[in-house]
């Protein structure tokens, strides 16, 4: 029989991207809808002080996102991240305005409550295979009934200072230019640098084993995209107040996820959970155990984005984190994840976050009420879901 | 007698691939006319052309029916002039009975409300025809495959079939219900109704089909009478070249005892007081190909799964041992440690990820292998799925083609590629060559012989006797959860299997 030894062959621009065409679909449509809410809004969107409100205001969001992905492409759901974040606001604010406790011991109580809740969960997704979609239902009314308890009805607040800055502090201008900030413009560089750095070693590394690759040309248009975009909002930044304490969270925590899906053996197995479990189990994948760490990360994940939103609004309220579960689902399926479980990427996600943070914010400015907001918000993930399986047809 | 069905040069074309090119195919009324091909041949894709899930306009070609030129646009089309085809998969509602599976979407109503007593009547009638012995009522899935197959035929008869179309028909069956679907295939004929069957069983293809149809490539290669008609000619056919041996030589030569299973019992996972496998003890040697024979639910794949990890069954009690040591195979990763691997017989549900590429999936088992301190190299990852590619031929552009894409042959190539990543001692292969045609079954054959040749040892399970026969030093006969029999490869036989296994 003839062996065939033939490479894959090299495509062009055309047929690269529209196999890709999820990837670079969503970047266009988020370049897209940030130019048509920057040209509506009278060039508001991308003023300095919006582009660091619009990384303020979402941080929660994308941060829940990146657990997220995690339980969703382990085939599962979690509703009840909004209640868990609102509860674990409400936790922190008890313990330092009320009782008075230091920010410090309340911050690691506060993340390790949110990886005992989802620790609970988790336990009784995993072994007891309680479908997630029931046990998180559970667990967001139980927790938005707790928070209530917690904070007896009442706001509680103000934070000290010192907690606030976890969510509306700036990183100090190590450069000491002042303005433009110095460590702002430099972090761009970086960035950019690291980025061009690294997928220029990757494709080295891929042209070695033959792997099929992306064109070129495409790979230089894309990162020239992306290289103007963070210098573009480093430059705004640096015109304000330099880069936000959170951003650098957002920033590592969204690096440190890529790598953990992307390049480590726990990641991977998560998604061959995710892609058919029967088999995962039958290939020596623990897959309860895997199952049970992708919702204690994910209520560790909820915790922080707890904190961070109590200490934007310096305060902790009964409503806090309502509805938010929605607002992240959203954001990992607009990023390209799959309901059925193993597809979806961070960086989908965070993109996808992104797409939902800038709509608001737009839609904000220009004074749509939160009648039509819902209404456009619904229609685009229909539409981003619906664009995947068109796609996911047209190839079969 | 006339032709019932003439399809004429039929081309049809996917995007980047031509799945028929130029094939023709004539079937007479009233006979049972078999269309043999390699997998990817192109059967499946004909009969889509002709019932009409490719509508006409989708592919070039004429299709005469009784003397008409047809042009379906929809199964609908095809249905009303009785052209039915029975898919592999089986397209009953599990939930609900058989009277509502047979008449699900031509319900006996007037007016949109159902007559129950008149579908009850026609229902029981219809089961008489087709010689299955249950009421009407009884839910789909409490019912066996072959049963369920015997549903699926009366709900054809019910839509006055004139040419059925069965697509691998008795690919799940036992042997058994395999015999009872053909005897029924044979009625259906003398009372006039024409069959296409698409079948990788040669054996029964010479057994009922009056005339045979081989495709290969997306093109037909010969329509022969089937009287006086041998295997081997088909087989030459179907792979475009003589097949001396359907089984390849090879040398027996057994070491030490590799793996020994000692008196192993398993419990039925829901019912408390059944055993599924009763004081069962057995050993493999290195370098030993040893079969397990029995009908379809013998406990053949309950004994691999239960000792795989405990994958199967409660209470299990026995003792596994590895060169003559005992081991711990309580999970599936120490099993796997312990040197053990097991092949599943179902590969697309507990095989493979199917939505993942070749080179995932063959690393998935050993994926530490390919990793340091928990973090991947892809590079070297490329490199293990490739070197597996080549070795085992498997048929593929490159290692990045998710496995759906692929063949059954070439996926279950890359089943093995993953188990032999994580180099076990003892291979359990279920059903190896199900649903694989004959060129890629001879492949898989080789690689086992390869195996035993490097020393490892090799449980086989396998429903086709001959492959026992063809491959095994040893043969274990199987029924009801125990060993019935010990036949070595001088003294077996079809004849020495069956009449272990009806012994009992």
């Amino acid at each position: 029989m003839v062996d065939q030894t033939d490479h894959a062959p090299t495509m062009g621009i055309g047929a690269y991207v529209a196999r890709h065409i999820r990837e670079y679909g969503l970047l266009v449509a988020l370049i897209a809808i940030m130019a048509f809410f920057q040209i509506v809004t009278g060039g508001v969107l991308l003023r300095p002080v919006n582009i660091t409100n619009l990384f303020l205001q979402n941080s929660y969001i994308i941060i829940m996102a990146l657990g997220m992905l995690l339980v969703i492409v382990a085939g599962h759901i979690d509703l009840s991240v909004g209640s868990v974040m609102g509860f674990i606001g409400a936790l922190a604010a008890v313990m330092i305005v009320t009782m008075g406790l230091p920010v410090w011991l309340t911050m690691g109580v506060c993340i390790l409550a949110g990886m005992a809740i989802g620790a609970v969960q988790g336990y009784f997704v995993a072994y007891w295979k309680i479908p997630s979609f029931i046990v998180t239902l559970a667990g967001m009314l139980v927790f938005r009934g707790l928070s209530l308890w917690l904070l007896a009805g009442q706001s509680v607040g103000p934070f000290p200072q010192n907690f606030q800055l976890l969510s509306t502090g700036f990183i100090p201008d190590l450069m000491g230019v002042g303005r433009p900030n110095g460590l702002a413009l430099a972090s761009g560089v970086l960035a950019v640098g690291l980025i061009l750095w690294i997928g220029l070693r990757g494709r080295a590394r891929n042209a070695r084993y033959g792997m099929d690759d992306e064109p070129f040309t495409l790979f230089l248009i894309r990162n020239a995209i992306v290289a103007a975009a963070i210098l573009f909002v480093t430059w705004k930044l640096a015109w304000f107040r330099g880069l936000p304490n959170v951003l650098l969270s957002m920033v590592v925590l969204t690096v440190v996820y890529v790598f953990l899906t992307e390049r480590t053996t726990i990641g991977r197995r998560i998604y061959a959970v995710g892609g058919n479990a029967k088999a995962a189990k039958l290939s020596g994948i623990r897959t309860e155990r895997l199952t049970f760490l992708t919702f204690v990360n994910m209520g560790m994940l909820a915790a922080l984005a707890g904190l961070i939103f109590a200490a934007r609004l310096n305060t902790a309220t009964p409503r806090a984190g309502f509805a938010v579960e929605l607002d992240v689902i959203a954001a990992v399926f607009i990023g390209g994840a799959s309901m059925s479980g193993g597809v979806g990427r961070i960086v989908g996600a965070v993109t996808g976050a992104f797409i939902m943070g800038v709509m608001n914010n737009g839609m904000s400015i220009m004074g749509i009420g939160i009648d039509y907001q819902q209404v456009i918000k619904g229609l685009v993930l229909l539409a981003a879901v619906f664009f995947d399986v068109y796609n996911k047809n047209r190839e079969a | 007698m006339g032709a019932l069905l003439r399809m004429d040069r039929i081309t049809k074309t996917f995007p980047g691939v031509k799945a028929l090119d130029d094939v023709s195919l004539e079937v007479a009324e009233g006979e049972i006319h078999a269309i043999c091909g390699e997998n990817g041949a192109g059967k499946s894709t004909l009969m889509k052309v002709l019932s009409g899930v490719y509508p006409v306009g989708s592919y070039e070609g004429q299709i005469t029916y009784d003397g008409q030129p047809a042009a379906f646009g929809s199964i609908r089309d095809s249905e009303d002039l009785g052209i039915i085809i029975i898919h592999q998969e089986l397209a009953l509602v599990p939930l609900l009975t058989i009277a509502e599976n047979i008449f699900l979407g031509n319900e006996r109503a007037t007016r949109g409300v159902i007559d129950w007593p008149e579908t009850f009547r026609q229902t029981e009638a219809l089961l008489a025809k087709v010689g299955l012995r249950e009421t009407p009522g009884t839910r789909v899935d409490t019912l066996g495959v072959g049963k369920q197959q015997l549903v699926e035929i009366a709900k054809a008869l019910s839509k006055n079939v004139r040419l059925l179309i069965l697509d691998e028909p008795t690919a799940a069956l036992s042997e058994g219900d395999s015999q009872a679907l053909l005897d029924l295939l044979l009625e259906l004929k003398g009372q006039g109704v024409t069959s296409i069957i698409i079948s990788h069983k040669l054996n029964e293809v010479r057994r009922v089909a009056d005339s045979v149809t081989v495709i290969r490539d997306g093109a037909t290669i010969s329509t022969l009478e089937a009287k006086g008609l041998t295997e081997d000619r088909i087989v030459r056919d179907m792979v475009g070249r003589d097949m001396a041996h359907r089984y390849p030589e090879r040398e027996r030569r057994a070491g030490e005892v590799v793996f020994e299973l000692r008196d192993w019992n398993v419990g039925h996972p829901e019912q408390r007081d059944r055993r599924m496998i009763r004081d069962l003890s057995m050993q493999v040697r290195a370098g030993e190909v040893v079969g397990i024979a029995g009908l379809m639910g013998a406990g053949r794949t309950e004994l691999a799964m239960s000792v795989f990890g405990r994958s199967y069954g409660r209470d299990i009690s026995g003792q596994v041992l590895m060169h003559g040591r005992p081991v711990d195979v309580s999970t599936v990763d120490r099993a796997i440690a312990a040197g053990l691997a097991y092949v599943t017989e179902d590969r697309k549900t507990l095989g493979l990820i199917l939505d993942e590429t070749i080179r995932r999936n063959t690393v998935l088992a050993n994926l530490g292998a390919v990793a340091t301190r928990g973090v991947v190299d892809d590079g070297r990852e490329t490199e293990v799925a490739e070197t597996y590619r080549r070795s085992l031929r498997i048929r593929t552009p490159s290692v990045f083609q998710k496995v759906m894409n692929l063949s059954g042959g070439n996926q279950q190539k890359v089943v093995l590629a993953k188990w032999l990543f994580t180099d076990p001692e003892l291979l359990i292969l279920d059903e190896p060559t199900r649903g694989i045609d004959v060129g890629a079954k001879y492949e898989i054959y080789s690689i086992i012989n390869d195996l035993s040749a490097a020393g490892k040892a090799v449980i086989l399970i396998s429903s086709e006797m001959p492959e026992l026969l063809g491959l095994c030093d040893r043969i274990h006969v199987m029924n009801q959860g125990r060993f019935v029999g010990e036949l070595t490869a001088a003294e077996a036989s079809q004849e020495a299997i069956m009449s272990l296994i009806v012994r009992e």
